[in-house]
């Protein structure tokens, strides 16, 4: 029931993702460090982020390069309701649901707008209103901080000062809080992909001619999954909000972002969703621990004058392209693809 | 008899090229009427045209006296005209029963629910499992449709259709490219459908004994246009059809 009828299928698969998800639900007792707890917190989020990106491009074949816009919504609304209204409760929520209604709207909206449009003009129409979205939260400074975005306040039992025993505080909350509404919306997006719709989704991408003439309204279907990625991809921005206590335009809508959920969405496994589990997994602990582990080597070798050069840890994005590419080379159908068993 | 579906003067040109020419047909319920022609005539063309994959330039297409003229194919279908296409047009990757189950679901199912699981809906699932036994595929329920043989690709097309349960059947070529020993299984099936007497049949065929066995009716279409209509004896044995099919080697 949990996993809506969708196991991972395959042991090493099952044991991967379930060492993933062990250790992400017990890490701030693993790892007491706030930097390993902050890249926990980015895996739970990354999680959301990429699993909804899936529904569309892995199930429904929609090519988008708006999803950051969408979670930059979910970070905007509670940053603003935050940074205006004071660090409360009510106002989380309420910029959360802002976020994720603006969200909605605007998907519903692009998705509407590909009624007549081929895949490449859809595309290209998401990217004209993500690079839109990206110069209005840089130019409307007085609401959105501009280039600087906004520091605030987050709500008292979520920060340092609130304390807890055994020398435990808010940060645990505040990790608890990411980890389990990450659990839910994945939970949520995992029925959805096997729901009645989920099968549509996946009749329109392999062949919407064909899904057409079998009475189903294709845009309608097209239009719900855009909406429903929409408003998952804004809870978690929101859920990035708490967790950095800042919003700006880099953190969540910059294209490098948008990079990144391509390549965890390929690594991962297209149209599996536990293929973002993996997938985040791996680019997050790269692009956080590859830097400094290549620092450490490059000491180790500092007498051999070609190792050091290669392993100058200046040269880390070099190592994570080519670890890239050797994981789509191997793995065409991504890590989870592979694992799977038919 | 009543007549459940009707074009009138249907034409649609592709640039200069008139692919079909005003046709106006009624066809009746409970009648299997077969469309022959030579290759290019127009056939699939008139049936896009009819189940909406092509606009037409001019003229309407009438259901049970319903103008569909300005309604989209999805909406065409779930008023009843069902299509089985002559180049197999499958979802690949999906498994021969997810294909069939999807036929099923859209015409009974839950729509755009998408919290519900969709194995938890079983009576969609066996009913494509009875659907896939009347087509003899029920052993290869779970191979991709990809990775049938193009006689069993043929076949799973047929089962779509079957699934759709429309008022208005349209094969186009149901059997072509199958061998010898699959035909039977398509053709008694077309005929069970025509025994009900309570469905309209249009069926595309080549081959002239199919349809000496098939149809109540035949009409001739000839670069777009209908050149003859009447009873399979006396439309086979016509100069016309005799003309428009000399040189064809599988008549
Ligand atoms: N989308 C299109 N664009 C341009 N021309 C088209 C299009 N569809 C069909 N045609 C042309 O219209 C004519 C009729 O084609 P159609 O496929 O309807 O013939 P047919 O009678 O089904 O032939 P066959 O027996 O080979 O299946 C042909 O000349 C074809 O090239
Ligand atoms: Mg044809």
């Amino acid at each position: 029931m949990l996993l809506s009828g969708d196991p991972p299928r395959g042991r090493i698969l099952s044991a991967m993702l379930a060492t993933i998800v062990a250790v992400l639900a017990v890490a701030p007792f693993l790892f007491p460090s706030t930097r390993a707890l902050a890249v926990a917190e980015r895996i739970a989020i990354l999680i959301v982020l990429t699993a909804s990106y899936d529904m569309l491009l892995g199930y429904t074949g929609i090519v988008s390069f708006a999803h950051t816009m969408f979670f930059g919504m979910g970070a905007y609304g509670v940053a603003i309701a935050l940074t205006r209204f004071g660090a409360g409760w009510g106002q989380v929520v309420i910029g959360a649901l802002a976020g994720m209604l603006l969200a909605i709207v605007v998907a519903a909206i692009v998705g509407l707008l590909s009624l007549r449009v081929r895949a490449i003009f859809f595309a290209m129409i998401t990217l004209a209103v993500a690079s839109f979205a990206q110069i209005l939260a840089s130019t409307m400074r007085d609401w959105t901080g501009g280039e600087d975005g906004l520091t605030f306040e987050v709500p008292k039992t979520l920060t340092s000062a609130f304390r807890l025993g055994g020398g435990y505080n808010g940060n645990l909350v505040t990790y608890y809080l990411i980890f389990t509404v990450a659990a839910v919306l994945f939970l949520f997006l995992l029925r959805v992909v096997n729901s009645p719709m989920g099968r549509v989704l996946q009749a329109i991408r392999e062949n919407e001619f064909r899904a057409e003439a079998l009475g189903l309204r294709t845009l309608w279907y097209r239009t719900l999954a855009g909406a429903i990625a929409a408003a998952a991809a804004s809870l978690a921005g929101s859920l990035l909000a708490l967790q950095l206590r800042y919003t700006g335009p880099d953190a969540t809508l910059s294209f490098s972002l948008m990079v990144d959920i391509l390549l965890i969405v390929v690594i991962g496994g297209m149209g599996t969703l536990y293929g973002a589990i993996v997938g985040a997994t791996i680019m997050t602990m790269a692009q956080y621990y590859l830097q400094p582990a290549m620092g450490g080597l490059a000491n180790a070798f500092s007498g051999v004058p070609l190792m050091q050069a290669v392993l100058d840890p200046d040269r880390w994005l070099l190592w994570l392209g080519l670890l890239f590419i050797a994981i789509v080379y191997f793995f065409p159908t991504g890590i989870v693809g592979r694992l799977r068993t038919p | 008899m009543s007549i459940v579906l009707e074009t009138r003067d249907l034409s649609v040109h592709f640039g200069g090229h008139v692919a079909v020419d005003g046709v106006s047909c009624a066809f009746d319920r409970g009648i299997l009427t077969a469309i022959v022609g030579p290759n290019g005539a127009g056939k699939s063309t008139y049936f896009n045209l009819i189940s909406g994959q092509l606009r037409a330039t001019a003229g309407a297409v009438l259901l049970e006296g319903r103008d569909l003229t300005a309604l989209s194919a999805p909406k065409r279908t779930q008023l009843g005209l069902g299509r089985a296409f002559q180049l197999t047009n499958l979802f690949p990757s999906l498994t021969v029963l997810e294909n069939v189950r999807l036929a099923f679901q859209a015409r009974l199912g839950p729509g755009l629910d998408f919290l519900t699981m969709a194995i938890s809906h079983s009576e969609l699932h066996d009913r494509a499992v009875a659907c896939l036994e009347r087509v003899k595929l029920q052993t290869r329920a779970t191979f991709p449709a990809a990775a049938l043989p193009h006689g069993d690709q043929r076949k799973l097309e047929v089962a779509i259709l079957l699934a759709l349960d429309p008022l208005v059947f349209m094969f186009d070529e149901p059997t072509a490219g199958m061998s010898v020993d699959e035909v039977p299984t398509i053709l008694d099936l077309i005929e069970e459908i025509r025994e009900q007497r309570d469905k309209t049949i249009l069926l595309v065929e080549h081959k002239m004994e199919v349809v000496r066995r098939l149809a109540d009716r035949v009409i001739v279409l000839h670069q777009g246009k209908l050149v003859a209509d009447g009873a399979p004896a006396a439309v086979v044995a016509s100069t016309i059809v005799q003309e428009a099919y000399l040189g064809v080697a599988h008549v």
